[in-house]
């Protein structure tokens, strides 16, 4: 058998050969593998495989007109629009909120890290209604913002605080381990030397925590463009206007629309994979890091 | 910036907690600023518009008959989703970590495919593969199965979602498993049977939970996949946030807030227990 040959080549180097004292390890091994590629597939591979196929199946020339209808580069431009502005303001305030958390000891810090976890716990249809309650013309500022003149829900700003509070924890989740295992003394000597705040932060802190930072903007940024409960309360969802990928690939299918809702999804597919391919990057960027270190 | 802000590695102790709160250094100001605008202000919207609907209405609306059957639906079916994926999510971490195998890597990667994959995306295809002529579907049709449009379907967009939970909570785990227990089983005579269940198993049941109560907190509020691939016909396959979404749409502000807040005390509790397993998760911590 090819594979006991395999196993057993791979087997003379390390220390502690693993399926050597047991014969039937072999087939054990790859009865297992076989359960798992079986089980991914029908979960994750047939379907990813079929966005593709789907996409490109009137052919390469239908799949760019539909790319070219102006109610789908309307959704494109929306959907940049909101990552612009909500990823940044994510990205501060995760930075604040893991320096808070992970430099001081306070009574309720596991609370207060619970708290800034709870966008992720709340269905993203719930997280949309709160704000509606919050700033829709029957809520607590609708009438306010109705004599001033401003729309929030149903228009560009109501979409990008939704989008805004469901990617609120990535940042801070990602940066806390990672200011924790530096420690403080190197932010302390560097105060010690006389270095502003600032001056710590940009010099210092900045460069340790850089690849936990860049792993929690992508993710961020993936659920910024890819959300759809959420921003789906509180868009209205009027075509070319208030209508971002996500739902325009919804509205799409619903219409039966199924080639044009395909177009759309390839390109969301397609940032998915540059999403989980610079997460690759960055985790072996940071591990050779630690290596060094 | 705030170079007079106290040291906040050794608060004094006679400083007042009124001194101590004015004098909050910057990256403080915009953490509580921040969650009060974004999180507390709306939770409050939420909790005190539900409670204008006042107690007897709440209940009336919370334990109506399409309330009732929601609520079924979501929870019941998330929770066999997540047991589903608590089985195999132990079995590709084991795989993962134990064996070496050609593509191994991209299957490692995959397994994050449901956190990257915008939802709609995941409803429109898992809808399109598991209906009557879709690749997998078309396989159940002459067993009588129907799978997109029914409930199977929503199991189907949950087990999808709350795949990766389990897998990358129990990951690090088994990769800090030490060789050298499992092998002084061994020598100590205990058959492989009583290996795994008595040395590599306890270790793994907390974080196996863990991952548990995270899907099933993602698969009850999961609205996009399952919007798409649902037929959303109440008392077959309407979940709660469908629901909610639905009232919303014919303005039923009071219908959509409670069956919200019932959703969102259920988060909370889930967030507890989570929290729970996870303190029992560090109790193995230091053995290691």
């Amino acid at each position: 058998m090819t594979t006991e040959a395999k196993s057993a080549l791979s087997d003379t180097n390390p220390p502690t050969p693993r399926t050597a004292p047991r014969a039937q390890g072999a087939w054990v091994k790859w009865l297992l593998i076989s359960i798992t590629i079986l089980y991914l597939g029908l979960i994750l591979f047939v379907p990813a495989l079929n966005v593709f196929v789907e996409a490109f199946s009137g052919g390469v020339g239908p799949f760019f007109d539909n790319l070219k209808s102006p109610a789908f580069l309307n959704s494109v431009k929306l959907t940049v629009i909101i990552a612009a502005i909500a990823v940044p303001i994510n990205t501060v305030f995760g930075l604040c909120a893991a320096w808070a958390i992970a430099r001081n000891h306070f009574p309720g810090r596991t609370l207060l890290l619970s708290i800034i976890d709870l966008p992720f716990a709340i269905s993203p249809v719930v997280a949309g209604l709160m704000f509606v309650l919050l700033f829709g013309r029957n809520g607590w500022f609708g009438p306010v913002l109705d004599t001033a003149g401003i729309r929030i829900i149903f228009a560009l700003p109501g979409m990008v605080i939704v989008t805004a509070f469901v990617t609120m924890p990535f940042v801070a989740r990602e940066v806390i381990p990672v200011l924790e295992e530096m420690g403080s003394e190197q932010e302390e000597a560097a105060k010690t030397l006389g270095a502003t705040d600032w001056q710590t932060f940009w010099r210092v802190t900045l460069p340790n925590i850089r690849w936990g930072l860049l792993y929690g903007v992508i993710l961020t940024n993936a659920r910024a463009m890819g959300e759809f409960g959420a921003v789906s309360v509180v868009s209205g969802n009027i075509a070319g206007k208030t209508q971002t990928m996500p739902l325009f690939v919804e509205e799409a299918y619903k219409q039966y629309k199924t080639p044009e809702a395909y177009s759309a999804a390839v390109i969301l597919a397609l940032l998915a994979v540059v999403t989980l391919v610079l997460k690759e990057i960055v985790e072996r960027k940071s591990r050779i890091t630690d290596v060094q270190e | 910036m705030t170079a007079t802000s106290p040291s906040p590695i050794s608060p004094k102790a006679d400083q007042s907690f009124w001194y101590r709160l004015t004098h909050l250094s910057l990256p403080w100001k915009v953490t509580w600023v921040y969650l009060s605008i974004m999180l507390v202000l709306p939770v409050a919207a939420m909790l005190l518009k539900a409670a204008t609907v006042g107690p007897d209405k709440f209940w009336e609306i919370a334990t109506d008959e399409i309330a009732l059957s929601t609520y079924e639906v979501t929870f019941v079916t998330a929770f066999i989703a997540s047991a589903i994926n608590g089985v195999f999510g132990t079995l590709i971490a084991w795989v993962l970590v134990r064996y070496d195998f050609p593509g191994k890597r991209i299957v490692d990667a995959a397994v994050d495919l449901p956190f990257a994959l915008p939802t709609a995306v995941a409803g429109l295809t898992l809808a399109t593969v598991y209906s009557d002529n879709g690749w997998i579907g078309s396989l159940f049709v002459p067993l009588g199965i129907k799978i997109s449009f029914t409930r199977l379907g929503v199991g189907m967009a949950m087990l999808f979602i709350s795949l990766p939970f389990v897998v990358r909570t129990l990951q690090p785990v088994l990769q800090d498993l030490e060789k050298e227990t499992e092998e002084a089983a061994w020598c100590l005579g205990a058959s492989p049977l009583q290996t795994f269940l008595l040395v590599i198993l306890p270790p793994l049941i907390p974080p196996v939970l863990t991952g548990v109560a995270l899907g099933f907190a993602r698969a009850v509020g999961e609205y996009g996949s399952v919007v798409i691939i649902a037929g959303n016909v109440p008392f077959q396959d309407l979940i709660a946030p469908v629901l909610v979404f639905q009232r919303l749409e014919q303005y039923d502000y009071a219908g959509a807030t409670v069956v919200g807040t019932v959703l969102l005390l259920i988060s909370l509790v889930l967030l507890v227990v989570i929290n729970v397993l996870q303190t029992w998760g560090r109790r193995y911590d230091d053995r290691g």
